[in-house]
C-alpha cells in the first residue's frame, strides 16, 4: 500500500515546476526550448518544455527495490476497488505498474515546492448564489445506459469475492 | 471499572443557500429525482467547479460565531477514499471535494449549558472545542432494490454545500452531546447558515465514542452513524458507552468499527458494509486555486474585485445576536429566571412573541413569562404548532393580560378565556368574557350570599379556622370560586370569608 500511496502523492504533485533545465530533457531534435509564460503579473522563465514527447528509459538500478504484493494486500485491494486480479499474471502486472511509477522517484525535486494547481497564483473566482443551472434531468438520463423512472441505475455495489483461502489456492495454481 | 468516557462529534451542516457549493443548480428537499442536477453535479467530462461565494461567507460566519480562527488562505482537496459500501456510488466523480490540509476555520469553542436539578433550574456551563470547520460537497442518494439487486441514484443532493464541524471528545455522556448539538443548532439557525432540521438531513451527526479508565489514554473508539434526532443522539451515545463498558468488563475487546443506531431497538449495531476496509486517501484538488478571504477592505490587494472578496471583519460586524447573549439579555432586561430564558430561546419566534406582548401590556415581565412558557407554549406543543402558527397573537394575549391586570377577570377565568382564544381565531378576550359571562364577580351582595352558603354548609372547616388553622380558609375560598366558576374577586372573597369565620 505504501508504494501506491507514494506514487499517488508524487503523481499529483507533478507539475511543470519539476522539470528543471537538465540534460535529460531535450526535444528529439536536440533543441532546448525557452518557454516564458506570464500570468497574474508574474513570469516564469527558463522552463524547458519539449515540443514533442521524449522518451528515455531509467536504468533499473536507479529505481527503489521492486514492490511485491502479498496475497493479503491483493485481497484488500480487490475488495476496495471491486476489481478482480484473478491470476498471478494480474498481480505481476500490478507490480510492473508500480515499478513504472517508481521512475518518478528519480526526478530530483530538492528545493522545489510542490504545486497543487497550475492556477494557484490566481484568485479563486467566487460565484453569486443565483440559480442558473439544473432542471435537465431528461438530458442527463439520456446519457445513462440504464435508468428506472427518473433515477440512474448503478451496478450492484458488492461483487462477491472469493474468500482469502480460496484466493491463495487460486494464485498458487494459476500459471504464467 | 472503566469510567472515563468521551464522545467527539462530527456534524455535517447543510449550508442554507439557493445553489450548490460548486454549481449553480438549485438546492431543494424532496424535488423530483435528478431535477436539481447540473452537468457538473453529474460529473460530465469537461465540467469545472465554480465556488459559491455565499457558502464561503456562511462558513466564515459560522467560524466566527464559534470563536474559530479563520484561515485567510485555505485549500481544497479531493477525498478519494474508497469505501466498499452501499453508498460508494453516491459520488459520481469518484471523489468528494473537501478541505483536508487546511480548512477555512480552526480551533474554536462552543459553550453550551446543561439544565439540572428537580425544576431544571440549575444551569451548568460546559465547553467543547471545535477542531475545525471545513467546506465540502454533499453526496448523492442511493436507493437499493435488493430484489432486483440494483441501485437507483438520485443526484439532487450531490454537490450541496456542507460545513463539517469536528468537535473534540470533550463530552462525557449523551446528555452533554445532545445539549451541545442543540446549542449548535440554535446558533446555526440564528446565523441563518443552516436550517438545522435533523429529520430532513440538514444537520447530521456522527458520534465517536470510547471509554477509558480515569488517567489512562482514550480507548478504542467506535463511530456511531445514522442518528437523526437530538433525542436519539443522547440515547445512541449512552447505549454505546454502556455497551463498551460491558464488553471490557467481560474481558472482551472494543473494535474500531462503524455502528448504526437503530431507533426502534435503541441499540447500536455494526454496519457490515464497511468491513474495516476503509482507506483514507486525499490529494490536492487541481481544479481550484487556494481560497483566500481578506480581513477588511483595506487589506485587499490591487486587482481584486471588491464584489468578489469575502471580508472577515465585515461579516463579524454583521453577526446577529447569538443564543447565549440573547438569554443573558432576557434575564438582565426582564428579570426572568435563567431556565425561562432557555425555554424562550429554544422555540423559534418565542422571544419575539414574548417581547411583543411586553410592549402591549403593563403587566410585569415576570408575570407575563408564565403565560408565554406555560399557557401559550403548552397549547402550541399540544397542537403541534409553531409559534408563527399560533392563533393567539401577541397583541391578543396582551389584551387578555391587561384585562386581568386591571382586575376585570380573575386569573383562573383568564386561563379559560385563553383556552377559548386558542380555539376561535379572531375573537378578542373582551368578546369572550362578555359572551361567556366570565367577568369578575365583584358584586358585594352576591358574593356575600355565596360565601354565607359555603360557611353554613362547612361547619367543621369553620371550626378549624376558629381554632387557629388559618390555612383552611383557602379551602373555603376554593369552594366559593367553584361556585362562581373562578370569577369571584379573590381579594373580596377573602375579606368576606374572614369576616364570616371570625
Amino acid at each position: 500500500m505504501s508504494a501506491l500511496s507514494r506514487t499517488a502523492s508524487r503523481t499529483c504533485c507533478m507539475s511543470l515546476k519539476f522539470i528543471r533545465p537538465s540534460s535529460e530533457l531535450r526535444t528529439n531534435d536536440g533543441r532546448s526550448i525557452r518557454h516564458v509564460e506570464r500570468f497574474n503579473g508574474r513570469s516564469y522563465s527558463s522552463t524547458h518544455v519539449p515540443q514533442v514527447p521524449t522518451w528515455e528509459p531509467v536504468p533499473e538500478d536507479q529505481l527503489p527495490p521492486c514492490t511485491s504484493i502479498p496475497p493479503e494486500l491483493v485481497d484488500k485491494l480487490e475488495r476496495l476497488a471491486l476489481v478482480d486480479f484473478r491470476t498471478k499474471q494480474g498481480v505481476a502486472c500490478l507490480e510492473k505498474a508500480i515499478q513504472f511509477a517508481d521512475q518518478l522517484h528519480v526526478v530530483d525535486t530538492c528545493g522545489t515546492e510542490p504545486m497543487d494547481c497550475v492556477l494557484e497564483d490566481r484568485a479563486l473566482y467566487l460565484r453569486d448564489d443565483t440559480v442558473m443551472d439544473g432542471n435537465c434531468a431528461e438530458q442527463l438520463l439520456q446519457l445513462s445506459q440504464n435508468t428506472v423512472e427518473e433515477y440512474f441505475v448503478a451496478p450492484p455495489g458488492n461483487i462477491p469475492l472469493p474468500k482469502r483461502e480460496e484466493r491463495s489456492a487460486m494464485l498458487k495454481h494459476s500459471e504464467f | 471499572s472503566p469510567a472515563g468516557r468521551c464522545g467527539g462529534l462530527e456534524v455535517h451542516a447543510q449550508i442554507n443557500t439557493s445553489t450548490k457549493l460548486f454549481s449553480a443548480s438549485p438546492v431543494g428537499f424532496s424535488a423530483p429525482p435528478n431535477s436539481l442536477v447540473s452537468f457538473f453535479d453529474a460529473s460530465l467530462p469537461g465540467t469545472l467547479p465554480v465556488l459559491n461565494k455565499q457558502c464561503v461567507e456562511a462558513a466564515v460566519k459560522t467560524g466566527l460565531a464559534l470563536h474559530c480562527s479563520i484561515n485567510t488562505k485555505s485549500f481544497f482537496d479531493r477525498n478519494t477514499t474508497f469505501i466498499k459500501n452501499r453508498y460508494a456510488c453516491s459520488f459520481q466523480a469518484g471523489y468528494q471535494i473537501t478541505q483536508q490540509r487546511r480548512p477555512i476555520a480552526v480551533d474554536g469553542m462552543l459553550t453550551y449549558s446543561l439544565l439540572r436539578g428537580k425544576k431544571w433550574n440549575q444551569v451548568m456551563r460546559k465547553c467543547v472545542h471545535i477542531k475545525q470547520i471545513q467546506l465540502e460537497q454533499d453526496s448523492g442518494k442511493s436507493l437499493h432494490d435488493d430484489v432486483q439487486s440494483q441501485t437507483l441514484i438520485d443526484l439532487n443532493r450531490a454537490g450541496v454545500g456542507l460545513m463539517e464541524l469536528v468537535m473534540e471528545p470533550d463530552m462525557c455522556c449523551g446528555e452533554e452531546a445532545a445539549a451541545a448539538v442543540r446549542e449548535l443548532q440554535l446558533i446555526l439557525q440564528a446565523l441563518g447558515t443552516c436550517q438545522g432540521n435533523m429529520s430532513e438531513g440538514q444537520l447530521r451527526v456522527d458520534a465517536n465514542v470510547s471509554v477509558h479508565r480515569p488517567g489512562e489514554p482514550l480507548g478504542v473508539r467506535t463511530e456511531v452513524k445514522n442518528i437523526n434526532s437530538i433525542r436519539y443522539l443522547a440515547k445512541a451515545i449512552d447505549f454505546e458507552i454502556q455497551r463498551q463498558i460491558d464488553v471490557l468488563q467481560r474481558g472482551g475487546t472494543v473494535f474500531n468499527e462503524t455502528r448504526a443506531y437503530d431507533s426502534k431497538s435503541g441499540e447500536t449495531i455494526p454496519m457490515r458494509d464497511k468491513e474495516g476496509l476503509q482507506d483514507y486517501r486525499f490529494m490536492p484538488e487541481p481544479n481550484l486555486p487556494p481560497l483566500v478571504v481578506y480581513v477588511d477592505e483595506a487589506s485587499l490587494p490591487a486587482g481584486i474585485d471588491a464584489s468578489q472578496a469575502v471580508l472577515v471583519e465585515k461579516i463579524k460586524e454583521a453577526l446577529p445576536e447569538l443564543p447565549s447573549l440573547k438569554r443573558d439579555r432576557l434575564v438582565q432586561t426582564y428579570g426572568i429566571l435563567p431556565e425561562h430564558s432557555y425555554t424562550l430561546v429554544n422555540e423559534d419566534g418565542l422571544v419575539e412573541f414574548f417581547e411583543a406582548v411586553l410592549k402591549a401590556t403593563t403587566k410585569e415581565p415576570r408575570k407575563v413569562i408564565g403565560w408565554v412558557t406555560n399557557e401559550l407554549l403548552g397549547h402550541l406543543k399540544q397542537q403541534d404548532l409553531s409559534v408563527s402558527q399560533s392563533l393567539v397573537s401577541p397583541s391578543a394575549l396582551a389584551e387578555l393580560l391587561e384585562l386581568q391586570e386591571m382586575g376585570h377577570i380573575s386569573s383562573s377565568a383568564a386561563k379559560q378565556v385563553f383556552q377559548e382564544m386558542t380555539r376561535s381565531s379572531g375573537k378578542t378576550a373582551l368578546h369572550i368574557i362578555q359572551e361567556q359571562d366570565l367577568g369578575l364577580v365583584s358584586d358585594s351582595d352576591q358574593l356575600h350570599n355565596i360565601c354565607q352558603r359555603v360557611v353554613d354548609s362547612h361547619p367543621n372547616e369553620v371550626h378549624a379556622i376558629r381554632s387557629g388553622n388559618k390555612k383552611v380558609l383557602n379551602k373555603l375560598m376554593g369552594l366559593v370560586q367553584k361556585e362562581t366558576k373562578g370569577r369571584a374577586d379573590p381579594v373580596l372573597v377573602r375579606t368576606i370569608l374572614q369576616e364570616k369565620t371570625l
